[in-house]
């Protein structure tokens, strides 16, 4: 299934967001998770269904004033 | 002494009145250690993607969570779509609701378009936000902004990594009795005595990033910060003296020789 994560377009298998962010090896932590620019709810992540061409995008923070 | 009320933003009390900026620092060792050495009890930090080759970039590793609050801020943003969108990514990411909310309005300066300033603090503000807008040294507009809801207001001292400090104390100072509301001066602060000042005019707390982060020494800055917030504290509740233009003697003129 092809996905844009963050920008880029991604072959994934993952069926749900909890699976993407394991396929890509990113820790679930202080994550957050926008799909088709709706925000996904943490609890929500390993129910929501993704989709083919979904744009999704993986935020975190960093430095910043 | 006046004002002796503690510092409550959001329902939350802060003991120190120094909020810290986490970007430009050379490490994040030594990020880590100018947050210890200022005391903070808050630090700002912005959100990006994260980077799919090498992982999320783990800012929070260095960053204890139980001692400072995370306060995330919508920076590089230059619509209110925008800035809507990052508040609620921080949210989820920080799962809190303190934003520093930034519209910026122009590239050169980074000063705010408070037109949309005005327009995301009243939205998030319904969607139960705390917001802390990055704001103009605007009385007006900073009434406004409390009437839309804000938390408090984040007056610019100087544009945002200028170190020019506080740049209209005057301005501040009517922001001070125009609103009553907590006054933080964010941007501009460059040395010790921009914080010095912005506690003695009355302001309740600063926000400092560039002005720790590009001294040379970080860590030494930042000790100096705090304790100029401090110092400009204390200096506000003691009630400084009013200037003249002419002397006044200092050792008593009785008992003099002649």
């Amino acid at each position: 299934m092809k996905l844009t994560v963050n920008g880029e377009e991604i072959d994934s298998r993952a069926k749900t967001v909890q699976e993407l962010l394991l396929e890509l090896g990113i820790k679930p932590g202080a994550v957050a998770v926008e799909v088709n620019l709706k925000v996904i709810k943490r609890a929500e992540h390993p129910v929501y269904p993704l989709s083919e061409r979904d744009t999704v995008e993986i935020v975190s923070f960093v430095g910043g004033g | 002494m006046k004002n002796r009320e503690k510092l409550i933003v959001g329902g939350v009390e802060f003991t120190s009145r120094l909020w810290v900026g986490t970007g430009k620092y050379r490490t994040n060792e030594e990020m880590a250690a100018a947050l210890e050495a200022s005391g903070t009890e808050m630090v700002t930090v912005a959100v990006r993607r994260v980077d799919l080759k090498r992982g999320s970039g783990g800012l929070l590793d260095y960053i204890d969570t139980k001692r400072y609050r995370i306060l995330p801020n919508t920076a590089g943003c230059y619509s209110v779509e925008d800035a809507l969108r990052y508040a609620r990514l921080g949210r989820e990411a920080g799962l809190s609701d303190f934003i520093k909310l930034e519209v910026i309005g122009d590239e050169r300066t980074l000063f705010p378009d408070v037109m949309g300033l005005l327009t995301a603090t009243e939205i998030l503000a319904k969607e139960g936000f705390i917001v802390l807008p990055y704001t103009n040294d605007d009385p007006i507009m900073a009434k406004r902004l409390m009437d839309a809801g804000a938390a408090c207001v984040m007056p610019l001292g100087a544009p945002i990594g200028s170190g020019l400090g506080i740049r209209n104390p005057y301005n501040i100072k009517i922001i001070l009795e125009t609103v009553d509301a907590t006054v933080v001066v964010d941007a501009g602060v460059g040395t010790a005595s921009d914080a010095a000042l912005a506690m003695e005019l009355g302001c309740d707390a600063v926000l400092i990033n560039t002005g720790i982060a590009g001294a040379e020494d970080a860590v030494s800055m930042a000790a100096a910060m705090k304790h100029a917030v401090m110092a400009g504290r204390l200096a506000y509740q003691a009630g400084r003296i009013s200037k003249k233009l002419y002397a006044t003697a200092s050792s008593p003129l009785e008992g003099m020789l002649l």
